[in-house]
């Protein structure tokens, strides 16, 4: 049918491990926000979700790094993580290996994209799907976009990733949703945990939910890197959600510094034209 | 120094209990097949996550081994500012750029 829900959240480990040590009001109209998210991507009633997610070395290392890869499994596990340390029990997720054939064969016309048929999440995807599908009875299909191992996709080709996965989601017959997660500016894992840019942050956010392609790309890594960390890289997995929703804006539903969770907390989702 | 050795070990052990068997089982057998310098197997065999940081491990594999091996939130970020402190600034890859911005 088509693409009938996108939208963004956080996917710190800290939100579900360290959920007791944050200031339980944030904490909880946060929750309360990625709850209504839930509650949108359910009404929309779709068949699969994509998740775009920037992964922290779960399956992907520096022997072989794809800029962009697919997974095209029957199911995946996850997390990696000790359970009690992210606070999410281990499990097995539901995939859907046919329609992520169909939607890799049809994606590869215009883009060079990795495929896998095995796939370990990590908090990445395992702390959204927690709050999204916490029953994992939604088919998921994983897709990685390299923010960790420089070198890096460039910015306008993640836009680009995002317009192609949106044509191919157009060509399937199932209702697909998509959900991308990342930073935004953040020092995950250095001894600047913690560290948020809220006005960084903030200025990005403007350029997301505007769907400004222009603005949205027009960041060096290197300034990246200053102003928002080498967290600050995981932008592309916003950017890839805003080129699959080209022509729409977007609803910035919440938007929070919390230190403990080492990331300012975001949930938006796009009006689909 | 053979930092990619290191990080590479750090994300099997994350992410494959296989190779974790093997780390406690016939962990001199596992540490031969990665090309590693006398301090960095023993920073990993230490669980030296300070010195580990030091030299330049990737900020997400470290975090995952300091879960790994138990160590408590405050006790991992902690473990980082003491490796600074002991060994000096971080010796390679991006890190090396990284404004302290903690305090
Ligand atoms: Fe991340």
């Amino acid at each position: 049918m088509s693409l009938v829900f996108a939208g963004v959240c956080s996917h710190a480990p800290g939100i579900t491990g360290r959920a007791h040590r944050a200031d339980p009001a944030v904490r909880d109209a946060f929750y309360a926000k990625l709850g209504e998210m839930r509650e949108r991507l359910e009404a929309a009633r779709p068949d699969a979700l994509i998740i775009v997610a920037a992964e922290h070395f779960a399956n992907f290392f520096m022997n072989n790094m794809p800029a962009y890869c697919m997974g095209m499994a029957e199911s995946y596990e996850g997390p990696i993580e000790d359970e009690e340390w992210l606070g999410i029990r281990h499990t097995t997720v539901p995939g859907d290996s046919d329609l992520s054939r169909r939607i890799i064969e049809s994606m590869m016309g215009d883009i060079d994209l990795a495929y896998a048929e095995e796939w370990k999440f990590d908090h990445g995807i395992m702390v959204p799907l927690n709050f999204l599908t916490p029953r994992y009875d939604l088919p998921v299909i994983p897709v990685n976009v390299n923010c960790q191992g420089p070198p890096l996709t460039p910015l306008p080709r993640a836009y680009e990733f995002g317009r192609v996965l949106r044509r191919a989601c157009d060509a399937q017959a199932e209702r697909i949703a998509l959900v991308g997660t990342g930073g935004i500016s953040h020092w995950p894992a250095t001894p600047n945990s913690g560290v948020i840019n809220e006005a960084w942050d903030r200025d990005f956010l403007e350029r997301f939910v505007a769907n400004d392609r222009e603005r949205l790309i027009a960041y060096t890594d290197a300034e990246t890197f200053r102003d928002a960390g080498q967290g600050g890289f995981e932008i592309r997995t916003f950017i890839t959600v805003a080129g699959a929703t080209e022509g729409s804006t977007g609803e910035l539903m919440f938007y929070a510094p919390i230190p403990i969770f080492a990331v300012g907390c975001t949930v938006a989702t796009m009006n689909l034209a | 120094m053979s930092l990619y050795y290191v990080q590479k070990l750090l994300y099997q052990l994350n992410r494959d209990p296989a190779i974790r068997k093997r780390f406690e089982e016939s962990r001199d057998d596992l540490l031969a097949e990665y090309q590693l310098t006398d301090e960095e197997r023993d920073a990993i065999v230490d669980g030296d996550i300070g010195l580990l940081y030091v030299m330049g491990v990737n900020g997400q594999l470290l975090m995952h081994y300091a879960a790994l091996i138990g160590q408590e939130w405050d006790q991992y970020i902690n473990a980082m500012k003491e490796g600074v402190e002991k060994h000096g600034p971080v010796r390679e890859g991006l890190y090396t750029l990284l404004e302290d911005r903690s305090r």
